[in-house]
């Protein structure tokens, strides 16, 4: 074989090892929830939603915990958002180049690569002990908050980078003020890619199970959370709580409750893609 | 008159609303940068507390125990307080993980970057990042419910709790964060450096290794960072699935703990505050932050350099 016709097997194998890569995470992950749906299903009925947890597998619900995650990315979301979106304006629009703005980009690069454990640290200390908040959903939102915010400016940032600088010119010319410019024209003009980054911000949220923990949620409740200053569970918590116990039922129950779980966030994911695919481009 | 009292009317209500709108332009300014200004707060209040609560620690326990005792045993009778079990059980379970993502993450990388068909490339694109969407108490479970059963029916003396499936699964999780930074720069990398390799004959391969990759060399390096920086911190996957055992090895077939999995034991737990055993959680905290820091920092520094070079 002349080394002209090896390169070229050379580079037909790799087409198909790279084609492999590709695939076989995503096969894995089907399998895997393939499992955990031939499983889990079955369990899924009326009552799984409306039910306390209890010691008994067939018996336990997710009612509590799927009420505390609702709660939680509504708070969470509350506080984020705004501040979030606030700070990439600011960072964007307004901030000039110098030393400030390098330790503003250093930090928030930095924050954005903090482990999520380290954030329920930092919400042990601050806010359950100092801020005397407990266990409660206000310490665990507040954690949360700290924990999506990188996510949400550096998205943000990127939806208002991709506004035409043409678009606020003229809005300058018709005599219009920065803060004009940016509310009426710049922020309409990037809201899709805004959306995008929040919704997978919250789904990261969503998620999260070990900073909560840490924070003080608890692995077992027996009633649902109804203002900001009570305690909670989490799903993510409650299926951890599941999986650690040793009665095989419980396997089962999990099983159901990572179907939940999948769906929302899937379903988080599948929206934000939507929202990037229809706003993508939008100016190109 | 009556026209020029207009007039001034007029000017003053101008430069009244003039004034007014400068003040709420100016306070809404300030009111932006407070915002900005919370990532510094937040940055400075976590380095705050980690050290407040280990200086506390090391008044307690010496750093050259810490630093070189081969057991951690804050919770039982005979306590020892050696960071290095703990350090171990991070460090292989980030290997088992990495060893896998960095060639499939490549692999894809090259794949949808330089083979794959356009339309190929954006359907696998999100797809892939819904690897990392998932949140990690699942793949915990897929590790120990499937992965641990499926691989002991062929490694023989593998625990109930190891580092590999842990490693592995999390391994899964990492894939589209060195995939995706990977891709972004081979993307980056300009398109006449490739013609001139084709032109001189070289198959897609051999552009790919001898002109594109090494072009790219220092954003893939990024990826790979950042990916190492995600596994270390890593918390849920590891907790469930590789045990609760701090144990200085590095064999991956037996159950281990990382830092993370041990704050979230302790966290589990009832651990009085103030107590030495609660501070264990911020040295370990530290411990983690550390190294995440300066990994992260590393890769801050590539990035910026990089993109400096192409731009």
């Amino acid at each position: 074989m002349n080394s002209n016709k090896k390169n070229k097997l050379i580079d037909t194998l790799f087409y198909g090892w790279g084609f492999f890569s590709t695939l076989i995470g995503l096969i894995l992950l089907g399998l895997f929830i393939g499992y955990i749906l031939s499983i889990g299903l079955g369990r899924i009925n009326f009552d799984f939603f409306t039910s306390l947890p209890s010691r008994f597998p067939h018996k336990a619900g997710i009612y509590t915990a799927l009420m505390g995650t609702l709660w939680i990315l509504f708070l969470t979301t509350l506080f984020a958002f705004p501040l979030g979106v606030a700070a990439a304006i600011y960072l964007e629009e307004y901030l000039k180049k110098g030393w400030f703005a390098n330790i503003l980009e250093i930090n928030i690069s930095n924050l954005a690569g903090v482990p999520s454990i380290i954030y329920g640290l930092l919400g042990l200390q601050i806010f359950s002990r100092v801020m005397g908040l407990g266990g409660n959903l206000l310490a665990g939102s507040f954690t949360l908050s700290l924990l999506i915010l990188p996510i949400i400016i550096v998205s943000t940032r990127e939806a208002i980078k991709a506004v035409p600088q043409s678009i606020k010119d003229a809005s300058y010319a018709m005599g219009a003020s920065k803060w004009q410019t940016i509310w009426y024209q710049v922020l309409p003009a990037a809201f899709g890619g805004i959306m995008t980054g929040v919704i997978l911000a919250m789904s990261r949220a969503v998620g999260e199970a070990a900073p909560l923990i840490v924070v003080g949620a608890l692995a077992y409740i027996s009633f649902v959370p109804t203002s900001p200053m009570d305690e909670f569970s989490v799903l993510p918590i409650q299926i951890f709580n599941w999986i650690s116990r040793p009665q095989p039922g419980f396997v089962i129950t999990a099983a159901a409750g990572i179907i939940i779980l999948l769906l929302i966030t899937f379903l988080m994911n599948f929206i934000a893609i939507y929202l990037r695919n229809k706003y993508q481009n939008k100016y190109n | 008159m009556v026209f020029q009292r207009d007039v001034v009317y007029l000017r003053c209500s101008k430069s009244i609303h003039g004034i007014l709108g400068k003040l709420i332009e100016k306070s809404i300014e300030k009111g932006l940068m407070l915002s900005a200004l919370a990532t510094v707060l937040t940055t400075v209040s976590i380095l705050g507390i980690l050290l407040v609560e280990a200086i506390d620690f090391f008044r307690d326990v010496s750093i050259f125990d810490f630093l070189t005792d081969t057991q951690w045993t804050p919770l039982f009778d005979d306590k020892h307080f050696g960071i290095l079990p703990l350090l171990s059980g991070t460090f292989i379970t980030s290997l088992v993980a990495i060893v896998l993502a960095l060639p499939l993450g490549l692999s894809i990388a090259i794949f949808l970057n330089e083979y794959a068909h356009k339309n190929t490339r954006k359907i696998f694109k999100p797809l892939l990042e819904l690897l990392a969407a998932v949140p990690t108490v699942i793949y915990g479970f897929f590790a120990l419910v499937i992965v641990t059963p499926f691989l002991q029916s062929f490694i023989p003396g593998l625990a109930g709790f190891n580092s590999l499936s842990a490693g592995l699964v999390m391994g899964i999780m990492i894939i589209p964060f060195i995939s995706s930074l990977s891709e972004d720069a081979l993307f980056a990398v300009p398109k006449n450096l490739r013609e001139a390799s084709y032109a001189m004959g070289a198959t897609r391969f051999q552009t790919v290794f001898k002109v594109t990759i090494p072009a790219a060399s220092s954003g893939i390096i990024v990826s790979v960072i950042l990916a190492i920086s995600r596994a270390i911190g890593e918390t849920m996957i590891v907790a469930i699935a590789a045990g609760q055992q701090p144990r200085l090895t590095l064999n991956p077939l037996v159950p281990v703990e990382t830092i993370s999995a041990y704050i979230v034991q302790v966290s589990l737990g009832d651990v009085p505050h103030n107590s030495l055993e609660y501070q264990t959680i911020f040295v370990a905290g530290i411990t983690l932050f550390a190294f995440t820091f300066l990994l992260n920092n590393i890769s801050f520094r590539l990035r910026r350099k990089y993109r400096e070079k192409y731009e």
